[in-house]
């Protein structure tokens, strides 16, 4: 199952990219509508990009009434990213949700490098979220953290019923000639290529602390980088900075997953999930699973 | 509409300290003036959104400062190389002006000559950094040029319709001098089809809503 990273595709401006994936995941709302932050917004380095937006959005009320029902028309899946600063903005916005039956799965984004921290710990926004609503809650969060997997507990503890992972992390990159910040406010959510071991940390992490549904996401570039998603523990794999440069990244994906799949004579993704914790859990040696897999 | 294709570079050609990069345009469409397209940068993560300079016969023709590495790359390339091309992208300038007059700073001035073919060759006004830089005014044809330290604004007739394209102080400045001019904006770009909010100026995507805004009358 092939979804997008939140922020980093408009279904209603590119219909066409978004019929190509299983869910379309919504940019982040927040109660409020907001601006998102000064320019400069984007920056290319050496190995991925990085975005300072801001959460820049049209808020709740314009998305309820506006934007759902044009994005239900798609005919897909529609997971909603909420965003907040509190946990009060998170219960707001997720009570509203609830009542919607457009919404499919609700992701909480509890990681955006690019606005201040919600006060509130990961644990109290989860929680106040299950207090409103029945949806599939999912976490984001971000890999820069001292233990992924502790939060990961925490916040299944807390009530999330899957992980999406990772967010962008926090990065810098300087002008070659004045070796001043590139971004308006210097600092923003580094993604892309290089996020992919880092991400595949993550994804490893949680699903042996928590077993729960993930979606991984992190520098996903080829069908190759998704099964190896899948092979962490992931059951869903989240598409972001591929879409700027490739908007039919998601077919071409899908079409190379089910290629690795063959190449590696593994009968579907279900068989897939997990397998690299594989040894781990059946006392199965190298050596054993490659004389089954290839017998 | 827009499409996506693996072009090739029929010519790449020097106009001052810019370059100007002709592909092939196979099935894609030529877009009208303002509008712009995604060109892969070879070796980079991400396209480089740029407007349509000029669209010879079969061909797009793209004007290039060799900035860093995205365009770099894109001005090293030689005919017959292979680059994946996204567009025409974003609104382009309304061309029904009566008295129109393009003003152009530096690499600005890149989609000014399909904007001249298509309104006739009306006056231009283009501004350079140096006498290097004015070079690239052959491409604007009626085209007056001043070099710093005189700007466009200070040698800008009055009475005209304006279209400009430039650094974003000498937009500014027009758009404090003349209420309804058309300006193409740039801003840094990761997709050019909506999806990273990356170009937002004053709250609008400039690669949906823009590049071409009007100014605030």
């Amino acid at each position: 199952m092939i979804v997008n990273a939140s922020g980093c595709l408009d279904a209603l401006a590119a219909p066409e990219v978004a019929r190509e994936l299983d869910a379309f995941v919504t940019k982040t709302i927040t109660p409020l509508p907001r601006a998102g932050n000064p320019p400069v917004r984007i920056a290319e380095t050496e190995h991925g990009m990085l975005n300072s937006i801001g959460l820049q959005g049209p808020g709740l009320d314009t998305f309820l009434a506006d934007h759902l029902p044009r994005l239900a028309g798609l005919g897909l899946p529609i997971w909603v990213s909420v965003g907040g600063f509190s946990a009060g903005d998170f219960a707001q916005s997720c009570a509203r949700l609830d009542e919607r039956e457009e919404v499919t799965t609700v992701e909480l984004n509890l990681s955006c490098p690019n606005v201040d921290d919600a006060v509130e710990t990961a644990i109290e926004l989860v929680a106040a979220a299950r207090a409103v609503t029945s949806k599939p809650l999912f976490a984001k969060l971000s890999p820069a953290t001292w233990d992924i997997a502790e939060l990961a507990r925490a916040v299944q503890a807390a009530g999330a019923d899957g992980l999406t992972l990772v967010n962008t992390i926090r990065g810098l990159a300087l002008d070659e000639r004045t070796l001043r910040p590139r971004l308006g406010p210097a600092i923003g959510g580094y993604s892309g290529p290089a996020l992919k071991p880092v991400a595949l940390a993550a994804v490893w992490s949680c699903f042996r602390a928590t077993r729960m549904p993930i979606v991984g996401m992190g520098g996903i570039t080829c069908g190759r980088d998704a099964l190896e998603f899948l092979a962490a523990g992931a059951t869903v794999v989240g598409l972001g900075t591929v879409l700027f440069a490739d908007p039919p990244a998601p077919s071409r994906i899908r079409a190379e997953l089910n290629d690795e799949l063959e190449r590696l004579l593994l009968p579907d993704v279900a068989s897939v999930v997990g397998i690299a914790h594989e040894e781990e859990l059946s006392g199965e040696t190298t050596l054993d699973r490659e004389l089954r897999m290839f017998a | 509409m827009r499409t996506r294709e693996r072009l090739r570079v029929a010519a790449s050609e020097a106009v001052g300290p810019y370059t100007l990069l002709r592909v092939a345009r196979g099935g894609i469409e030529t877009g009208t003036p303002g509008q712009f397209f995604m060109l892969e940068a070879p070796g980079r993560l991400l396209p480089r959104p740029m407007s349509i300079c000029l669209v010879p016969r079969g061909e797009l023709a793209f004007l290039i400062d060799a900035i860093g590495p995205g365009t770099r790359a894109l001005c090293e390339l030689d005919r017959g190389d292979e680059l994946t091309v996204f567009g025409p992208l974003g609104n382009g300038f309304r061309l029904d002006v009566p008295r129109p007059l393009l003003l152009g700073g530096g690499i600005g001035i890149a989609p000014l000559p399909y904007l001249s073919e298509a309104l006739g060759s009306p006056p231009a006004l283009l501004g350079f950094r140096s006498d290097r830089h004015a070079e690239a005014a052959v491409l604007v044809p009626n085209a007056e040029v001043v070099v710093e330290p005189t700007y466009v604004t200070e040698a800008m007739p009055e009475g005209h319709d304006v279209l400009a394209c430039g650094p974003e102080p000498m937009l500014e400045a027009v758009r404090r001098l003349v209420p309804g001019a058309q300006l193409a904006w740039e801003a840094p770009m990761a997709c050019g089809y909506g999806a990273c909010y990356g170009c937002v100026v004053d709250g609008k995507r400039l690669c949906l809503e823009g590049p071409v805004l009007e100014a605030a009358a």
